[in-house]
């Protein structure tokens, strides 16, 4: 029982991950109907920049948790003005293509500086210790990865759900015409919204790098299982991103428990059923998606 | 017999036509070259989880290796210009069997060198085969190479599974590790090593009270739930059979759960240095590990780590040394058969002895192909201990040639001449 329990933390702690990730790709595609391919690589920008915050400059965990998502939050806006702007015109194949572009350019730039091996970073010290468990201590950084994506997923649905900032943005989402008759501004959020989903990939980089090896390849595998959580959450759906991400972490660590081979296999064979029983997902509406 | 005729006159012709690509050798004997040049392909991991240990270096040390085998024998030592192919084989074996396939035919390479990842190593030795061409496997584990999928063109130069688990298996079992749980990538390479770990853990007098198969590639980097199986079945002994960036994920969380902390012992099945510079020295300081080589085990190795280390920035890894040593190797194997005709080749290494700044008391074994030499027990040092940067290891003992390799009687390897 207890096994099973501890199992389930662990299941939490890459629905964390999987939460931040499709909730930032959700926000993007909910306002710019961009299917952002590029978010793992920024994912993983956010953990190289961790990693140089400490290594070149000896800023430790805490402020690189809110430096490193603003740097490539701002990273991220710039990337939108220069080039993601300019295909909004056109068939979202080419932003897709754009983005995954990006994505190998932006792997194979860290590559060349800092090789595939992956940079050691360490816990903060706060963390380091564990939290007896009966059969493991399990590492206090783990519970505060569960409880600090937690928080931020909730803060994030609030901003959306109950603001008047969140108010314009679901506008701008589903009616993008008569929000701009109504004298609102809607181009103006583009850009900041775009640059807060990205900022959400780089918290998330920052948290996966005292846990997982700092490559540059780390985004690039946990990207395709954000998709497939997306699509389960429900395209552009901010709650369906944040539930389908726990829901997929928990049920692929229960999976591995009976047989390691079934992890990978779970989110998408869950996509699958979802796509069959309810095609817009487990909290979309069809009507946003059009 | 008319073949080779036939294969030696085209030779001759092509020789003449390209103004004579004809070497004097030391004995004074000449080396013809079948097609005018030397073709050596390396074939590797240059974007995965592999390309740090072997990759685009790789391909460096076996430059080297010919550019130093010219400053000895001068320009013409193999009698024409040598050449070095590189293709990335992004650890597919149907990639890899694909580029070897185009090198052997339409570049015609005369030999394929590298390869890790087992799938991919094992795909490469149906085409050599196939093809009667060379191929000198340097960073595969698996024990096939020499055993089911042995054939005439293939040899296995650096280390296998059976090494590793004679070494690290045997010896963390004798000093007292007796129940083991085995975690490994679920590929060719980690089925050979945990198939060779349990026997050689069984054979030590030890158990193996599970094993468990990770994904690979693994796409999450997570192996908590394995971890948490081990706190459950409590093993003295963790044996991970991960390599590269896997193993690097599974020692961060081994030290994250504090499984140390209940007498569960970490065994690793293969380290490289590039792994220890990922974790940090002293997340690993301890940690007993079986290599074929070190590169400051001695001068003549430091000679090589510090030319390496003017080239390419970094300390050699043993797959680095092993590529160049195998390089060079061939490259003798042709001098003295005064031709780089494969079949002449194999005739020149099957049975040679040597050694060299990378393999000690070598033996390529006739019967199968294994490149027979001594191995090491390494212990990661701690960081205060280090010299350098790159000071990682030393080394504990040595196990001799013999037992390093596998009896040929368990090899299970029938070559037909």
């Amino acid at each position: 029982m207890e096994y099973i329990a501890l199992q389930l933390f662990n299941g939490l702690v890459n629905g964390s991950f999987y939460a931040l990730l499709s909730l930032g790709l959700a926000v993007i595609f909910g306002v710019l109907r961009v299917v952002n391919f590029a978010h793992g690589a920024l994912y993983m920008l956010g953990a190289f920049a961790a990693y140089l915050l400490l290594q070149d400059f000896g800023v430790g965990f805490w402020p690189a948790l809110v430096l490193a998502p603003i740097g490539i939050g701002i990273a991220g806006m710039v990337l939108e003005r220069l080039l993601i702007r300019r295909l909004y015109g056109l068939d979202p194949l080419y932003n897709f293509l754009l983005t995954f572009g990006l994505t190998l350019m932006i792997q194979d730039g860290v590559r060349l500086r800092y090789g595939l091996q992956g940079q050691p970073y360490p816990a903060p010290a706060e963390l380091a210790g564990s939290v007896s468990a009966g059969l493991v201590a399990y590492p206090a950084y783990r519970l505060f990865v569960i409880a600090f994506s937690i928080v931020v997923c909730v803060a994030v649905w609030y901003v959306i759900e109950r603001t008047r900032l969140g108010m314009i943005v679901r506008a701008a989402t589903e009616r993008p015409e008569l929000t701009r008759a109504l004298g609102i501004n809607v181009d103006r959020w583009v850009t900041p919204v775009f640059g807060f989903g990205v900022a959400l990939a780089a918290l998330g980089g920052v948290l996966a790098a005292p846990m997982r090896n700092v490559s540059p390849l780390m985004g690039s595998e946990l990207i395709i299982f954000a998709f497939a959580v997306v699509v389960i959450g429900g395209m552009g759906s901010i709650a369906g991103a944040v539930v389908a991400g726990f829901l997929v972490g928990v049920l692929a660590s229960l999976a591995a428990v009976f047989n390691p081979a079934l992890e990978n296999v779970v989110a998408f064979a869950l996509m699958a059923i979802v796509l069959l029983v309810r095609p817009a997902g487990l909290f979309g509406s069809l009507e946003a998606r059009s | 017999m008319k073949r080779a005729i036939a294969g030696s006159l085209v030779a001759l012709l092509l020789s003449a036509a390209c103004g004579g690509g004809t070497g004097a050798g030391p004995s004074g004997g000449t080396v013809t070259l079948t097609d005018g040049k030397l073709v050596i392909a390396v074939i590797n991991d240059q974007s995965g989880v592999y390309a740090d240990l072997s990759g685009k270096n790789a391909v460096e040390a076996v430059k080297m290796a010919v550019e130093d085998f010219k400053a000895k024998y001068g320009d013409n030592a193999l009698g024409g210009s040598v050449e070095v192919l590189t293709a990335d084989h992004q650890n597919k074996a149907d990639v890899a069997q694909q580029k070897a396939q185009e090198f052997y035919e339409r570049s015609y390479a005369d030999l394929i060198l590298d390869v890790p990842t087992s799938s991919a190593a094992l795909a490469i030795a149906d085409v050599a085969k196939a093809q009667k061409k060379l191929y000198i496997n340097v960073t595969a584990a698996t024990t096939d190479l020499t055993g089911k999928s042995c054939n005439k063109y293939t040899f296995h130069y650096a280390y296998d599974t059976y090494m590793l688990a004679q070494g690290t298996g045997i010896t963390v079992t004798q000093q007292g590790g007796k129940s083991w749980y085995i975690i490994y990538p679920n590929y060719a390479f980690g089925q050979d090593m945990e198939k060779s770990f349990r026997q050689a853990v069984i054979a030590a007098g030890g158990n193996v009270i599970q094993s468990d198969g990770s994904p690979f590639p693994n796409t999450t980097g997570d192996f908590s739930s394995l971890l948490l199986k081990a706190g459950q079945l409590k093993p003295q002994v963790l044996g991970a059979m991960q390599a590269g960036g896997d193993l690097v994920n599974v020692v961060k969380q081994y030290n994250e759960f504090k499984l140390k902390d209940q007498n569960i012992k970490l065994a690793v099945g293969l380290l490289f240095d590039t792994d220890i510079t990922a974790l940090g020295q002293d997340a690993l300081a301890g940690t007993v590990y079986t290599t074929p080589w070190l590169w400051n085990m001695d001068e003549q190795s430091k000679t090589f780590a510090d030319k390496f280390l003017k080239r390419t920035g970094i300390r050699p890894t043993f797959a680095h040394a092993g590529n160049y040593s195998a390089a060079w190797q061939y490259m003798e194997a042709i001098r003295r058969a005064g031709s780089d005709d494969a079949d002449a080749v194999v005739k020149q290494l099957e049975g040679y002895k040597f050694s060299d700044f990378f393999i000690r008391n070598g033996f390529v074994r006739p019967e199968d192909h294994w490149v027979q030499h001594d191995a090491l027990i390494a212990q990661v040092k701690p960081k205060s201990e280090a010299k350098e940067t790159f000071d990682y290891s030393k080394v504990v003992s040595t196990i001799a040639a013999e037992k390093a390799s596998r009896p040929l009687s368990e090899a299970g390897c029938s070559m037909s001449k």
